[in-house]
């Protein structure tokens, strides 16, 4: 399909080239009558009139052909419960845009078009209709309040952070270039934590005299147990980045200095979202671009390392600049049934067995 | 400048009083030649930047594969031919610099504020030529500090245009936080100031300097577009100002306005308290409304253009300038929403929200407008007709998409993405960019006394048509997968593999659009010298500056400055016979007054 598009394009590439080279043939005896020359005459109104209607022509097809060949970089059903409603308001007003993008640049280059000047032709003095502005202000006002309605409804449920649901509180931990993960053990409190505790193993800086901090466990994995809602509490150790989750529909700053937080409940285990329709096929198209290119470092002779096979995982990736490999900077995320996250939480070390283990070996 | 000097000593000159080479062409007071001066530079600028973003793409097509360009063009920035992440950075940042604030604001609304505000309004010059002066030389100054920082040993600035603290504030983030950084912080105080000499004048020759019968209400929505331009950079300049001021305390005399709770390279730094998401709101209250500075005025320029090449009055003009003014009122209030999820609390995202889709509204009634104003009409398709006509296209395609990302919720999930990249760069750049061309093939009969060719001007536009879209309308798909933007590379996530063809095409599509701007500077320095002659008035237009003959002089009219009796769309009106005002003309100059048997139109 791209490449069908791209032979479309290349196609009307060639026929405007072509059609160019015309002009300028055309174009070139003309020149030496002076000024004149120099403005739009009748043939060149009727010329460019027409272009302008090709143009919208071809604008609608490589819009449609983009819908098409592009559908499957969407992405996937939201792996979240607010994702359902993300991706009803993300269709909607993509639907409400396409019927207004397609409506105006039609009356614009058909008008362009249908009123390309010739000589004689009397354009009509219409300089104001009280009625036809005041109807082109009212339905985007009424368009919009409808939009603005619902996106503030789920804006306010979204930032909802309170706790009375239970949450898993995750701090997520962003430093040059890499993420850190702590839970909140036992006591579902994070422990009081600053840069300036940061020593030895205590990467994080947890303050070590907190009592509510000694459960917490630190780890490199991002895991989350499914249909549990999560409360995510962000920081970071150097400078800005966004933590972008893109299969939950969520994202949040990670500031220096602050804590900032964010609330979803993933629905979809891995496991699940890995055998979805989507997935499947993405990921075995994914992996036919990788076989094609090793075959062609084969082939070459290059020395580079062959592409190992890819497996759908959720990934947590930065989203603000923040450095040289700022590109490269992700995590994997697990979700799994709460069992297995349990099983998983409680082989790992609290803090406090951490802080002892080397209080010992010191 | 050594351009303009070379360009325009071989025009005649007329010599009314005394001027020396350097008075006449460097440090000149005439607000044309200022005019000239500012789009030269604002020109050459604009090169260098587009230059970049074609680097950039080439990376993002073939990424860290080895290639011979960068090897030339960036030296130790690119050992073997591989692109230094830190470099790629770079170019995104001085690009979005060098395009938004050399080329769309002092380009743009340098080169034709200055150009049309005397000259439309029925002035001899700016209220100040010698501010005004001072204004283009600070800006040249501004501009050699900018493209000087690019050969600074540590790199020039990379943290992005938006320059975020903490990482532009710390040299241990990044190299390029170093010298760059500083010299990046330099070049934009003297570029607000420069700016702000100049809004100050354009405000004040509107108020205090228009011809006698040229009331606010017969104003060109050029004008308009200018004079609140010049008021929007007048209330947010400044805020810019103070957060730059504030960003080199923080750097340079360990103050912590926007620092705190840092532990880079092993060691705790001694900032506490400061916030970064403070730095967020002061940049962004400039930030926004600097979409605006850069768009009005081509918004301006398409209104005149169209009106003078659709020969028919430009639809709705109160409301016009009604929305020139709502949006720029609203612009000032919108600036959270670049900052949903920056950890703002969430109250204010929805209040931001609600701005923003209001300004959907001006800007909505402004594209139906121009479309009303082509209805029925006798078009003339000259190449600043036809990039008007393109700038409403890709306003609307641009700014459609901006009823996503305006809304809180849906931002969530395309902040930072390619969606946006998109987003902006057809709504404000290419926009902007056609504006531009609109205004340089309108007036550069004016300008020069010269014609530009047409047909070049037609090829021009057609490849910059048909590129701009290639480039930008597939790559909000690219967005909708979740790329993010600024990324050095997208291989290092095998999800985005199957998105680099479409790479590949993009930056296909770009390296051509590049290119096709050379039959632009081409057909520029061509007509400069061997143009043909312009006629005075070569498109038939009502505004005051056609009527100056062909002179260049300073004082710009060589008799009494003309008196105005009427609107500036007085286009194909005709009598209640059904015959045009004038017989045979389908167009009425401001300076005539009301002929006989003719009504005012009371707009």
């Amino acid at each position: 399909m791209t490449a069908f598009l791209i032979i479309l394009i290349a196609a009307l590439i060639a026929i405007t080239a072509w059609q160019l080279s015309k002009i300028v043939k055309l174009g070139k005896p003309v020149s030496f009558e002076g000024a004149e020359g120099q403005i739009a005459n009748d043939e060149d109104n009727d010329r460019h009139g027409k272009f302008l209607l090709y143009f919208v022509i071809a604008m609608y097809i490589m819009m449609i052909a983009c819908f098409i060949a592009y559908k499957d970089f969407f992405l996937p059903d939201a792996a979240s419960k607010h994702g359902a409603d993300y991706d009803n308001l993300l269709l909607t007003t993509t639907v409400v845009i396409m019927t207004v993008q397609f409506l105006t640049q039609a009356l614009l280059h058909y008008f362009s078009y249908k009123y390309r000047g010739k000589k004689g032709q009397k354009a009509l003095f219409f300089a104001d209709n009280d009625r036809l502005e005041f109807i082109w202000t009212a339905v985007p006002v009424v368009v919009l309040a409808g939009l603005i309605l619902w996106g503030l409804f789920s804006w306010n449920e979204l930032m909802d952070t309170s706790t009375e649901d239970d949450p898993l509180i995750v701090e997520v931990y962003a430093y040059q270039f890499g993420w850190k993960v702590r839970y909140s053990g036992a006591d579902k409190i994070l422990g009081d934590a600053n840069v300036r505790y940061i020593e030895g193993i205590n990467e994080l800086g947890i303050d070590p005299t907190d009592k509510d901090g000694l459960d917490d466990i630190v780890t490199q994995e991002l895991r989350l147990p499914v249909n549990r809602p999560v409360l995510f509490k962000f920081r970071s150790q150097d400078v800005l980045h966004s933590a972008y989750m893109p299969h939950f529909r969520a994202q949040m700053n990670v500031v220096p200095g602050m804590v900032t937080q964010f609330k979803f409940t993933p629905t979809e285990t891995s496991a699940d979202y890995k055998s979805t329709e989507f997935m499947t096929r993405k990921v075995r198209k994914i992996n036919e671009i990788r076989r094609q290119k090793n075959e062609e470092a084969v082939r070459t002779g290059s020395d580079e390392q062959p592409l190992d096979p890819y497996e759908f995982e959720y990934y947590l990736l930065c989203n603000k600049i923040c450095g040289a490999s700022h590109y490269n900077m992700q995590m994997k995320m697990v979700v799994e049934t709460e069992e297995d996250f349990n099983t998983w939480l409680s082989t790992l070390e609290t803090f406090e067995t951490k802080m002892a283990a080397i209080a010992t070996t010191d | 400048m050594g351009h303009a000097i070379a360009t325009d000593s071989h025009e005649e000159g007329h010599h009314h009083h005394k001027e020396t080479f350097v008075t006449k062409y460097i440090f000149s007071t005439d607000h044309k030649m200022i005019a000239k001066q500012y789009l030269i530079t604002g020109l050459i600028m604009g090169a260098i930047g587009i230059a970049m973003s074609v680097l950039m793409r080439m990376q993002l097509a073939n990424p860290a594969e080895p290639n011979v360009v960068f090897q030339a063009l960036l030296g130790k920035w690119a050992p073997d031919g591989v692109m230094n992440p830190n470099m790629y950075l770079a170019l995104v940042t001085i690009h979005g610099t060098i395009m938004v604030f050399f080329v769309l604001t002092a380009g743009l609304s340098g080169t034709f504020s200055n150009f049309l505000i005397p000259l439309q309004i029925g002035a001899r010059d700016m209220a100040s030529g010698f501010l005004n002066m001072v204004s283009y030389w600070l800006f040249f100054v501004s501009s050699v500090i900018m493209i000087g920082s690019l050969f600074v040993e540590l790199g020039p600035a990379a943290a992005g245009w938006t320059i975020y603290p903490p990482l532009s504030a710390l040299p241990q983030a990044m190299g390029g936080s170093g010298t760059g950084m500083t010299l990046w912080l330099v070049s934009m105080a003297i570029f607000i100031a420069s700016s702000l000499l100049g809004s100050l004048n354009y405000v004040v020759t509107v108020i205090n300097l228009r011809t006698k019968g040229m009331s606010m209400t017969r104003l060109p929505l050029s004008i308009w577009a200018f004079f609140v331009t010049a008021m929007i950079g007048i209330v947010s300049f400044p805020v810019l100002f103070a957060a730059a001021l504030m960003l080199i305390m923080d750097r340079s005399f360990g103050t912590s306005f926007f620092l705190s709770d840092i532990y880079i390279e092993g060691e705790v730094l001694a900032h506490q308290g400061g916030s970064p998401v403070l730095f967020e709101h002061l940049f962004w209250f400039l930030g926004h409304p600097e979409v605006y500075i850069v768009l009005l005025p081509a918004l301006g320029i398409s209104s005149e253009v169209i009106a003078t090449n659709a020969r028919k009055p430009i639809f709705g003009y109160r409301a016009m300038v009604a929305s020139i003014l709502a949006i720029a009122f609203l612009s000032t209030i919108v600036w959270g929403h670049h900052m949903f999820v920056s950890g703002m609390n969430p109250f204010l995202g929805s209040v931001f929200t609600f701005t923003t889709l209001l300004i959907a509204i001006p800007s909505a009634v402004k594209a139906f407008n121009y479309i009303t104003t082509l209805w029925k009409g006798n078009l003339q398709l000259n190449p600043a007709m036809l990039f008007s006509i393109g700038l409403v296209s890709t306003f609307i395609t641009g700014g459609l998409t901006g009823i996503i990302l305006g809304d809180s919720t849906l931002d969530i999930n395309v902040h930072d993405t390619y969606f946006v990249v998109a987003h902006f760069h057809l709504v404000m750049g290419i926009s902007a960019l056609y504006g531009l061309f609109a205004g340089v093939y309108h007036w550069f009969p004016k300008m020069f006394n010269r014609m530009m060719d047409k047909n070049l001007g037609y090829i021009h536009f057609w490849l910059t048509a048909i590129g701009a879209y290639g480039v930008f309308f597939p790559m909000h798909f690219v967005g909708m997968a979740g790329l993010p933007r600024r990324y050095y590379s997208n291989t290092a996530f095998p999800y985005f593999d199957d998105l680099a063809d479409t790479n590949k095409m993009i930056t296909y599509f770009a390296i051509a659009t590049a290119f096709a701007q050379l039959f632009f500077v081409y057909n520029f320095v061509k007509s400069i010298f061997y143009g043909k002659k312009a006629p005075a008035n070569p498109w038939k237009s009502n505004t005051l500056e056609w009527t100056t003959g062909d002179k260049h002089i300073h004082g710009n009219w060589d008799g009494p400055i003309p008196e105005v009796h009427r609107w500036p769309y007085d286009y194909s009106k005709v009598n209640e016979d059904g015959e045009y005002v004038i017989s045979g003309q389908d167009y009425v100059p401001q300076h005539i007054p009301l002929q006989v048997g003719e009504e005012e139109m009371n707009h």
